[in-house]
C-alpha cells in the first residue's frame, strides 16, 4: 500500500506576539493521497498560509506530527528539509522570493540544476514552462524588471522546474488578471493530470474549481473537507442556470 | 426571452427555428438553449400583443413556415428596453434568508449550510471551467458570458466567507 503524500497529526502552530500566544493552526489532521489536488480555502487569518508553510518545512510546528510519503519530517533539521524540498517539493510563495541578481531563466533552471539535472534538461524544462506561462520573451530579464503578475508566474515555473511530486502554493493567482490566470489554470490542470500532488491555498474560485477536494479552515481548524462534485454536463441545473439566474 | 426574440427580429425577420439557432450561435453552450416550443409560445404571445406579425411562407413539399417580423410597437418596446438600466445585484438572496432564519428555528446548523453552499458553488465553478475549455476561443461573447458567471460565483464565495466569519 502506498503511503499518503501528506499526513498531519494534530498539527499546531502558536506564534508568540510579545509574550502573548497567538494560535494560528489548532489541531489539523490532514491526509492527502498521491495525485490529489487539494484547495485550502478560508478567510484571511484562518491559518491557511501557516499550514502550507509547515508542510513545506518553511515554518516549524509547535506540536503535532507531519509525515511526507510515510516518513516523519517535523523533526528534521533545516538542511534535511532543504534537501527534501529539492528532491520532491515545489513551493510557490505568495511574495515570489525570486533571486534578484539572476535572470528569469536562471531562477527557473536553478532548482533543477541543484537537484542534479543536466544543463540541457534544465534548459528544456525551463523553456517549456516559460512557454506555457507566456513568459518566453522575458527569459533574460531580471526579476525587478517584471510586473507583479509576471513574477508570480516565474515563481510557479520555478516551483515546477523539478517536476516535484508535491506542489505547494500560496495564492498562486493572487496577482494575475483573467488571461494570465487562464494560463496558470491550464498548467496546474496539466500538472494534476501528470499525477503530481497539488495542495494550494487560494481565494480564487476558478483555481478551487480545478481541485478534487476543498479543505476549509476557520480559526486554525478544518471546518469542512470534502470532494468537489465532478464536472458533468447536465442539460439543466448547472452552469447554464448560473448564467440564467443573473440574466 | 420576449425581448431577446424582439432584438433578434429587429436584425432580420426569421422563423422560430432560426431564432433558436441564432441564440445558440451567439451565446454558445453557456447559455441555456431555449426549447423550440418555448420560442413558439413566446412568439405567439408577442403576436397577440401586437409586437410582432407573422407571414406564411410557402415551401415546396413541406408545410408553410411562419416568418416573424417586428412591428412599430415591437420596435418601441425594444427601444424602451435598451434605454432602461438592467437589474442590479440581488438583495433578496434565498440562501441568505435560509442562513439567517434556519438556525433560529433549529432546523439547520449554520456551518453545515455554509459548507454545503460552498461545495455547490465550487461544483458550478468546475462546470464553468470545463465549459470555458470546450468553448471555441474565437467566440468572445460566449467566453465573456462564462467569465461573468465566474465573477458572480467568486463574489458569492467571498460573501459566504464573510458570513462564516461573522455569523458562525
Amino acid at each position: 500500500m502506498t503511503s499518503p503524500v501528506v499526513d498531519t497529526v494534530n498539527l499546531v502552530k502558536i506564534y508568540q506576539d510579545g509574550g502573548v500566544p497567538v494560535p494560528a493552526v489548532r489541531g489539523v489532521d490532514l491526509r492527502v493521497e498521491p495525485g490529489e489536488f487539494v484547495a485550502v480555502m478560508g478567510p484571511s487569518g484562518s491559518g491557511k498560509s501557516t499550514l502550507v508553510h509547515m508542510l513545506g518545512g518553511l515554518e516549524a510546528r509547535t506540536s503535532g506530527e507531519i509525515w511526507l510519503d510515510g516518513r516523519r519530517v517535523d523533526t528534521l533539521s533545516e538542511s534535511a528539509w532543504a534537501l527534501l524540498r529539492r528532491q520532491k517539493i515545489g513551493f510557490v510563495f505568495q511574495f515570489f522570493n525570486l533571486v534578484a541578481n539572476m535572470t528569469v531563466a536562471d531562477n527557473v533552471e536553478l532548482p533543477a540544476l541543484l537537484a542534479g539535472a543536466s544543463a540541457r534538461e534544465a534548459r528544456e524544462r525551463r523553456e517549456h514552462l516559460l512557454g506555457e506561462l507566456g513568459l518566453t520573451a522575458r527569459a533574460d530579464a531580471a526579476p525587478s524588471q517584471l510586473a507583479g503578475g509576471e513574477q508570480q508566474r516565474v515563481a510557479l515555473a520555478r516551483a515546477l522546474a523539478n517536476t516535484p511530486s508535491l506542489l505547494l502554493a500560496d495564492e498562486p493567482t493572487g496577482n494575475l488578471d483573467s488571461r494570465n490566470t487562464r494560463d496558470v489554470l491550464r498548467l496546474l490542470g496539466q500538472v494534476h493530470r501528470d499525477g503530481q500532488t497539488v495542495i494550494l491555498v487560494t481565494h480564487d474560485a476558478r483555481v478551487a474549481g480545478l481541485a478534487d477536494r476543498v479543505v476549509s479552515l476557520l480559526d486554525g481548524q478544518i471546518v469542512d473537507d470534502g470532494a468537489v462534485g465532478a464536472a458533468r454536463r447536465r442539460p439543466r441545473g448547472t452552469a447554464g442556470d448560473v448564467v440564467e439566474l443573473r440574466g | 426571452m420576449r425581448l431577446t426574440l424582439l432584438a433578434l427580429l429587429a436584425k432580420e425577420p426569421a422563423h422560430g427555428y432560426e431564432l433558436k439557432q441564432a441564440l445558440e450561435q451567439i451565446f454558445g453552450s453557456a447559455y441555456p438553449s431555449p426549447n423550440i416550443g418555448q420560442i413558439y409560445v413566446t412568439l405567439g404571445r408577442l403576436e397577440k400583443d401586437g409586437l410582432v406579425r407573422a407571414v406564411d411562407v410557402e415551401q415546396s413539399s413541406r408545410p408553410n413556415k411562419k416568418v416573424y417580423y417586428l412591428t412599430a410597437m415591437g420596435r418601441e418596446a425594444l427601444d424602451t428596453w435598451a434605454d432602461e438600466s438592467s437589474e442590479g445585484p440581488r438583495v433578496r438572496d434565498e440562501f441568505f434568508m435560509k442562513l439567517v432564519l434556519a438556525p433560529m428555528t433549529g432546523i439547520a446548523d449554520r456551518t453545515a449550510l455554509i459548507n454545503r453552499q460552498r461545495r455547490h458553488y465550487l461544483t458550478l465553478m468546475r462546470d464553468l471551467n470545463e465549459l470555458a475549455e470546450q468553448t471555441d476561443p474565437g467566440n468572445r461573447v460566449a467566453l465573456l458570458l462564462i467569465e461573468g458567471a465566474m465573477l458572480h460565483l467568486q463574489a458569492d464565495l467571498d460573501w459566504l466567507e464573510r458570513c462564516q466569519e461573522e455569523l458562525s
